[in-house]
């Protein structure tokens, strides 16, 4: 996932090269770096800005209008609480306190190890089945307190994220 | 003679470990040197029984479920000794046959016919079962034929907002221009619901035949769909579903060899609820932050990139194949007050029986939760259900007898937006809830305009000083005061409706805030 900056750059322009063509081609853009790079390293915006014929400010804020979008090296696996209505009436609000707690950050925060980025999100669309926790692309439901611990030592073994 | 089974791959079930549950019947398959024929299928919406498995037997199928990996090699033992050969069975997670579930049965599933029972992927199941039968009547027909058959559906937008669909597609269709564009509007944001997933997961071919026929109604040979990124296996299975339809000819540049033209692509969104809203939606796809936009001009005149364009949401899109296949009639008969046809619910929360129960308008709140929920999930007495998503009301138990339609809803200065359906049992604290709602739309808000983007924050603190009994009564005046400005001064739903669940919650709730029932400020304040 660490790459020098020179190799990210041309991977930018590639990627860029690739969807410039799409109507409304930014947000593909973005996540596609974001997808090979893991982020969306700072220094990439003025080479988007370029190539898309708009300015650096244009592209910042862009990025930073979305959630998703982060200009910082995540962890290995990135872990997502939802903290929508459906998942506090099963016990989101506790499993929030107890994941912040067991990993030692808070949300936007990378554990020390680097293995773990945890963010909230507002929901995940399996509202019947909640807790509800995302790690990288994979749902799982009905997540106590235990089922967390267990879901984050599995995946502390594991080397990368998708 | 080989055994065919049916487990899902759809979110809910993959979240309860349906894949493991799907490689440990391979594996004893294998092993045990039977004749397996595996298929992945979409979700019947009985999330409580996930992960289901299905057998086909000459009597249609039979369930279990919940199934844990441990339980594969005694079901599959169940399965052969007993089913498939004298047609009894002695599992403890055997369920009957999956159609004559209660919970099925009580169903009208008109959009949900296929879910759980196709392979989502499977274009010759989408065929025997109906699939593109809408799509050639609408290729038989002229545009004005097929809008006029909308029209008479009474099909309103399904995403909240309740738009008569016919006319949104009249007035594109009306509209002059060389180029029109068909949004899907697929950032279903509402906590509490997971309709439009489904659609996408178990039955993708009914979404994007719908689009086409969109597409030959008003004039427009390119499609989106704008999917949260917060659905990754829905995105994989739409990018399968549409390269398959394009490989065999319903989509591209000729139609079945009709000559007309539509192509379509999925674009992801980024974590942002407010690109639900429709203007704010084609912001995002343009490559902006996704702001709100001033209406007028409506999208349906001027939209992605200036040019008319039809946004609607999944489920909107999804009734049209059955309304162009039977009839707007066929449609229209169903149904309570100008709310026509059915709406698919979604029971979720603190609820023992989750899932989707398509129904058709006009049931009531109450009748909905005795014939399917099963109480909560904690076994506690339920005090509140917020009905509609986030910007919906919470409503107390005196007030379960409401109907579920736009009318009785709006009556109600409640929503029904969506039809999530969000249970809590009685250890909620309501000014936690409302508490909550502020904080999301500080979060939410794409800061275009001042109540929203600043009211929230202060709401948020208000609340906080009620909490601490800090000048109560006066904050109480100040909240209310201040969820009048947000109603009356913001630009789209998101910051005039915030204060929806919010005032819900004082007044149906007072307790939680400290205050007599009787208390006069509530009394004074507006939308009683």
């Amino acid at each position: 996932m660490q790459l020098d900056f020179s190799s990210d750059l041309s991977n930018v322009v590639k990627i860029i090269d690739t969807l410039k063509h799409k109507k409304g081609a930014l947000l593909p853009i973005l996540h596609q770096i974001q997808r090979e790079i893991g982020y969306i390293p700072l220094k990439t915006i003025d080479t988007i800005a370029k190539k898309l014929q708009q300015t650096p400010a244009e592209i910042h804020g862009v990025i930073s209008f979305y959630h998703q979008f982060r200009t910082s090296q995540p962890g290995e696996h990135k872990i997502q609480i939802c903290r929508a209505e459906a998942c506090q009436s099963r016990g989101s609000r506790d499993l929030e306190q107890h994941a912040k707690s067991h990993l030692a950050i808070d949300y936007r925060g990378t554990t020390t190890d680097k293995k773990f980025s945890l963010d909230s999100v507002y929901c995940l669309g399996n509202c019947a089945t909640g807790p509800n926790v995302r790690i990288n692309d994979e749902l799982f439901g009905r997540v106590s307190n235990e089922k967390f611990d267990r879901l984050v030592s599995s995946f502390e073994t594991q080397t990368k994220g998708r | 003679m080989s055994i065919k089974v049916f487990i899902p791959r759809e979110s809910t079930a993959l979240s309860l470990g349906a894949h493991h549950v799907a490689l440990a019947v391979s594996d004893y398959s294998s092993q045990h040197k039977v004749d397996l024929n595996l298929i992945r299928n979409g979700s019947r919406g009985m999330f409580w029984l996930e992960p289901m498995v299905e057998v086909e037997t000459s009597k249609g199928r039979f369930a279990y479920g919940p199934v844990d990996v441990s339980d594969v090699a005694s079901i599959m033992e169940d399965i052969t000794t007993n089913l498939l050969s004298t047609h009894t069975q002695e599992h403890r997670l055997a369920l009957g046959l999956t159609e004559e579930l209660a919970y099925l049965k009580k169903q009208t599933r008109l959009t949900f016919a296929r879910a759980g029972i196709t392979d989502p992927l499977s274009l010759n199941d989408y065929l025997a079962l109906d699939g593109f039968s809408g799509l050639h009547k609408a290729l038989a027909a002229t545009s004005q034929e097929i809008v006029t058959t909308v029209v008479d559906s009474g099909l309103r937008g399904r995403g909240g907002a309740a738009f008569p669909t016919g006319i949104k597609w009249q007035t594109v269709h009306d509209a002059p221009s060389d180029k029109k564009y068909i949004v899907c509007n697929a950032d279903e944001g509402d906590s509490g619901t997971f309709a439009d997933r489904l659609v996408m997961e178990c039955d993708p071919f009914m979404l994007i035949e719908g689009m086409i026929i969109a597409g030959l109604a008003v004039g427009s040979d390119e499609g989106y769909i704008y999917l949260r990124s917060e659905y990754p296996v829905a995105d994989e299975i739409l990018q399968e579903a549409i390269a398959i339809a394009t490989k065999e000819g319903y989509l591209g540049n000729n139609i079945c060899g009709s000559g007309r033209t539509f192509n379509l692509e999925v674009r992801l969104g980024a974590e942002a609820y407010i690109c639900g809203e429709e203007t704010s939606l084609l912001e995002s796809m343009e490559g902006k932050r996704g702001v709100v936009r001033f209406k007028p001009p409506l999208p349906a005149i001027e939209g992605f990139f200036g040019k008319p364009t039809v946004v609607n949401n999944v489920l909107s899109l999804s009734a049209i194949p059955y309304i162009l296949s039977q009839g707007g009639q066929a449609y229209q008969q169903y149904g309570a007050n100008r709310s026509r046809g059915t709406l698919p619910f979604q029971l979720a929360g603190n609820v023992k029986q989750g899932g989707l129960i398509e129904l058709p308008f006009g049931s009531t709140l109450q009748s909905l939760l005795n014939d399917f929920s099963g109480g909560t999930q904690s076994e506690r007495p339920i005090r509140a259900i917020q009905v509609g998503g986030p910007l919906g009301a919470y409503l107390p138990i005196s007030k379960f007898d409401i109907s579920l339609d736009y009318e009785e809803f709006t009556k109600a200065s409640a929503v029904l937006g969506h039809g999530g359906i969000v249970i809590f049992d009685d250890t909620v604290d309501m000014l936690e809830q409302a508490r909550f709602s502020m904080e999301f739309c500080v979060d939410e808000s794409c800061g275009k305009c001042t109540p929203c983007r600043i009211g929230s924050t202060r709401g948020v603190e208000v609340i906080d000083r009620i909490k601490e009994d800090d000048s109560r009564a006066e904050n109480m005046i100040l909240l209310s005061d201040l969820c009048e400005t947000m109603i009356n001064g913001s630009l789209c739903a998101m910051g005039s409706m915030t204060p929806i669940p919010v005032i819900s919650a004082y007044k149906d709730f007072p307790e939680d805030f400290h205050l007599p029932s009787n208390n006069a400020v509530l009394e004074e304040t507006n939308h009683g």
